[in-house]
């Protein structure tokens, strides 16, 4: 355990870049998310075309491949790149690659979320002259939003752990598992305290994600 | 009384698959008018009352309001739809707002009026719909007589041309009809134009100008109240009213 603690600057250096990854991704994910929910439900053919495909193409397609396409397709194929360091580069396509991925759960928590919403009070707000948008903007994402809380909640806890990943699949950051990973290979840590203790941190990022969202989605909830 | 058509539908017919829901409908609602929709279940009164702010499409005919012929969609629809109001069933309030929230929305974000312009209409028609002490209230913590007539409210401020009303009271727990009709015969009183959906054959009497009567998709029979139930000449509004009205 003391050879852990030792390195103990490096454990935390690791999960600062996991925390990084994670919240950068949950926000363009979010964002993302609502993006591909609103052209799903949408008046418009073509939107809810390329939204279904979007979503069933990268959802069934394993988070490996996805952020290997990101880093050895995009980044190191095709030379497109975020900036001149190495590292920050991996670290952006890396936060793309995550944040392509979770989106799709995201959109389908919603989505599933707005089928909760009674058709009548859309009817209601279309009846009082609010447009498409300003009804999905107003009513109907609101109150979708509320119902899936604890579902989102489950998707960022994956997303906090799917992070591991993107060293895997060669996108080198520095994040919590590459860490753990360099230090086994530099036998600077014994294996086993080192696995438990790895495993801690996730436990401390992600245990209160879960209880945060529980009591998050009681507090909002819409009583009918 | 020289009254100006404000909607009118002619030649309507709608189906829903195989069913010919609509046939032939021809209707003037006059500006000023309370019309009340009669029928058996499955006669298509709802489904009329609805095409006249498209939240039901036709399938041919025509349907004017104030002269204009209603936009098939986007903002020239919006645009409509803010003039004829709605009251619902299930009254429809937003789940997630108050009460004044829900009057206040349309006025705000549809007709841009400043929150304080907006709040302070809302609350003299929630006083007037005899509810203003409950504005801060979620529409699960009233009754549904109450919800109705926040849902009343919020129709009245869009300050709409005609009003439409789906069996407002059919939701209802039989003590709270009244409450509702009450309201609703108030505002046929001030000269609101009401399209009115509904089994409450006593409202009918009070406050209708005229009755139509709805059977199997057709306007059957359309007539004064007093001629309607005194002495309705069609045999199905007979039937109909003999079965309504002996209990």
């Amino acid at each position: 355990m003391e050879a852990f603690l030792s390195n103990i600057d490096r454990v935390v250096d690791g999960f600062s870049w996991t925390v990084r990854l994670t919240l950068l991704s949950a926000l363009f994910s979010f964002i993302l998310g609502i993006l591909l929910t609103a052209m799903r439900v949408s008046p418009v053919p073509l939107l809810r075309g390329l939204s279904t495909a979007y979503v069933e193409g990268i959802r069934n397609t394993p988070l490996t491949l996805v952020l290997l396409f990101c880093g050895l397709g995009l980044n190191s194929a095709l030379g497109l790149s975020f900036a001149d360091t190495v590292a920050t580069d991996v670290f952006w396509w890396a936060v793309i690659g995550l944040s392509a991925y979770t989106s799709c759960f995201v959109s389908e928590s919603l989505r599933s979320g707005i089928n909760t919403i009674p058709l009548g009070q859309v009817e209601a707000a279309r009846s009082l002259g609010l447009t498409f948008t300003q009804n999905l903007r107003m009513i109907v994402i609101p109150q979708a939003l509320r119902t899936v809380v604890g579902p989102l909640g489950s998707v960022l806890i994956a997303l906090t752990k799917n992070t591991t990943v993107a060293s895997v699949a060669g996108l080198g950051v520095q994040e919590a598992s590459r860490q753990m990973k360099l230090m086994f290979d530099q036998g600077i840590a014994p294996v086993l305290p080192t696995f438990v203790g790895f495993a801690i941190g996730f436990l401390i990022l992600t245990l209160p994600m879960g209880y945060f969202f529980g009591w998050l989605s009681k507090r909002v909830a819409v009583v009918r | 009384m020289t009254s100006t058509p404000l909607v009118v539908l002619e030649n309507v017919n709608k189906h829903f698959g195989d069913l010919h829901v609509l046939r032939d409908i021809n209707l003037t609602v006059n500006s000023g008018e309370v019309v009340v929709v009669i029928g058996p279940s499955g006669s298509g009164k709802s489904t009329l009352c609805r095409t006249i702010n498209r939240l039901e499409t036709i399938d041919s005919g025509e349907i004017r309001l104030d002269d204009q012929p209603l936009p098939a969609e986007g903002r020239a629809l919006a645009r409509l739809r803010s003039d004829v109001g709605m009251v619902f069933q299930s009254f429809n309030l937003f789940a997630h707002k108050t009460v004044l929230q829900n009057v206040t929305l349309g006025p705000m974000k549809v007709l841009r009026k400043p929150r304080g312009e907006a709040e302070a209409h809302a609350m003299e028609l929630l006083d007037r719909v005899r509810i203003g002490n409950q504005a801060q209230k979620y529409p699960a913590q009233l009754s549904g007589g109450q919800q109705q007539r926040v849902a009343i409210a919020r129709a009245l401020a869009m300050s709409p041309k005609v009003i439409l009303f789906d069996e407002p009271t059919s939701a209802l727990d039989p003590e709270m009809v009244q409450e509702v009709l009450d309201v609703m015969t108030d505002l046929a009183k001030d000269g609101m134009t009401m399209v009115v959906v509904t089994h409450e054959m006593g409202f009918a009497r009070r406050a209708a100008n005229r009755v139509v009567f709805m059977a199997d998709g057709e306007i059957v029979e359309e007539n004064t109240p007093d001629e309607f139930f005194t002495n309705p000449r069609s045999e199905r509004a007979q039937d109909f009213l003999s079965k309504i009205l002996t209990h």
